[in-house]
């Protein structure tokens, strides 16, 4: 076995599960632009879709769990921001963000609340679940799908903002509020496309990042939120592009990490096992601060000073 | 056209508009000059809908539009060109004009063609982003905004503000042009000397209240307005 073929199964999943953050990364990116707000119940409206997913899927076939999850997922997003968001519009910012974490703490807490903080096992998705062989890798067929998906889905997005009406208010509206407004722009119709938008790509997204998991708990959806958040601001908070390419970074370096004592040992740079896999959460906040000192603005992100 | 009676507006906690009325008939220019925070802004954001009237009413065609949100004043036929220009400046021209009429539901080829026959200039760089236009084109592209939305009652606030003064004189040959093409202009002002040339009708207001109010030729030679506002 070459070193190649050791690697190969860290990358895939790598991409697999960086398109799983990127996808959650949009989210924090768009209502970001739009709001200047980092929505911190982002990440439990992911794990929400989850559990969701596990209760639907106990009484109904997948083929209409599945669908439901979206719809109710989408409702959820737009209900947190009509009731948490959108009254305090006029209010300092910091007021906002706290009704965020506000919010992420009654969706985790309601989790706990009808889970009693079990693990409830998550329902096998048929055929994206099966086993299929890639270059000699077996992995599971959602591995390949994630990324295919995700590109699929942020073409339709790109195609939306540049090429439609609705897009082009959303751009204007992340730039000025009150001249959009002038323009008869319905401000608050363009953010809730927004976390529309946000909510159904985090309920895709839950179903491709369960499926490789036993199972969900009320905390499943904190650390991939964060790290979908460290994407975001990775590749410029904002940024659909920046976003995306954010969520793949990450999630290829943390798989690669995961997989570096296999890798060094097999390539005869190491005797025994050094236990690195421990560090790669640890790699994605120190990336975090990097960025945070370096370049806080990210990849793609808007210039802090412009000419108008 | 539009009938102002006894509005106030509070703005950050005082009284910025305190009971003023004025009206501004259809066909006609009318200015409002006055120093900085005599509370013109005010009046025109109040109008256009970004700011809630404490009281008084504001009537346009007959109808009371007091309070109603901007989109519902903007598909009424009024619309504001805000100060400093206010451009999206990673739209391109011709996005920016498109967003003009975003509550039109036709395509607006027509008036497209006449935002660029009054500004040829913008026509030339309709594929370049808004925040490469010099001020003065932003200017233009600023009011060839606001006409996308085909307005009966254009408000503008301030268009002369940091333009050199060969701009300044394009600008209101422009203004005096839309408005000979059947659009009433409510503008304001501290480049008084050029309004007052341009306006059929003129008000002064000082600290929230309108304290004189005349044809703009008439207030060039009053003495108390030469001495505050011409110098």
């Amino acid at each position: 076995m070459g070193l190649f073929d050791v690697i190969l199964p860290y990358i895939l999943s790598g991409i697999s599960v960086g398109g799983q953050y990127a996808l959650i990364a949009i989210g924090y990116s768009m209502v970001y632009g739009i709001l200047r707000l980092i929505n911190f119940a982002h990440g439990d409206v992911f794990m929400v879709a989850g559990l969701m997913m596990v209760y639907l899927a106990a009484s109904l076939p997948i083929y209409l769990a599945a669908p439901l999850v979206v719809v109710l997922t989408v409702a959820l997003g737009f209900l947190i921001e009509r009731a948490a968001y959108k009254p305090l519009r006029s209010a300092p910012r910091m007021s906002v963000m706290i009704s965020a974490i506000g919010v992420s703490y009654l969706l985790q807490n309601m989790a706990l609340y009808i889970t009693g903080g079990l693990n409830k096992n998550y329902p096998v998705i048929p055929w994206i679940s099966d086993s299929i062989t890639v270059l000699g890798a077996t992995t599971k067929r959602v591995t390949v799908i994630t990324p295919v998906l995700m590109i699929l889905l942020v073409i339709a997005l790109m195609l939306l903002i540049n090429k439609t009406k609705m897009g082009m208010a959303m751009r204007a509206a992340s730039r000025d509020f009150e001249t959009s407004q002038l323009m008869g722009v319905k401000l608050n119709s363009v953010i809730s496309v927004t976390f529309v938008i946000g909510s159904f790509l985090a309920a895709i997204a839950s179903m491709l990042f369960f499926s490789n998991y036993p199972g969900v708990i009320p905390a499943a959806g904190a650390m991939p939120g964060l790290k979908a958040f460290v994407a975001a601001v990775f590749g410029g908070i904002g940024s659909v592009a920046g976003a995306v390419l954010g969520g793949l970074l990450i999630g290829v370096c943390e798989s690669i990490i995961k997989g570096m004592d296999t890798i060094l040992v097999h390539s005869g740079a190491l005797q025994s096992p050094l236990e690195l896999a421990t560090f790669s959460d640890a790699f994605t906040f120190i990336l975090l601060i990097v960025i945070l000192v370096f370049k806080p603005t990210g990849l793609f992100g808007e210039k802090a000073t412009e000419k108008v | 056209m539009l009938q102002i009676e006894g509005l106030r507006v509070n703005y950050g906690g005082i009284e910025a508009v305190k009971g003023i009325s004025l009206e501004v008939p259809e066909g006609e220019i009318v200015t409002l000059i006055g120093a900085n925070g005599a509370g013109k802004s005010t009046i025109l954001r109040t109008v256009a809908g970004l700011v809630k009237p404490a009281g008084g009413s504001i009537r346009f065609q007959g109808e009371e539009i007091a309070g109603l949100t901007p989109d519902r004043i903007v598909s009424r036929g009024i619309t504001l060109v805000p100060e400093g220009r206010r451009v999206f400046p990673d739209l391109t021209v011709l996005e920016n004009l498109k967003i003009g009429a975003y509550l039109r539901k036709d395509k607006p080829y027509k008036d497209l063609e006449w935002v660029y026959e009054l500004f040829p200039r913008l026509d030339e760089r309709s594929w370049q982003t808004a925040g490469t236009l010099s001020g003065g084109e932003q200017q233009m592209l600023a009011l060839g905004r606001a006409l996308m939305s085909r307005p009966k009652l254009m408000m503008m606030d301030e268009p002369s503000l940091g333009l050199a003064p060969i701009i300044v004189k394009g600008i209101f040959d422009i203004i005096r042009e839309i408005n000979r093409q059947g659009v009433t202009i409510l503008l304001i002002e501290q480049n008084a000397n050029m309004a007052l040339h341009t306006a059929s009708t003129a008000y002064v207001l000082e600290t929230g209240r309108l304290t004189i109010k005349g044809a703009g030729k008439d207030l060039l030679n009053d003495e108390a307005v030469r001495k505050a506002y011409l110098g």
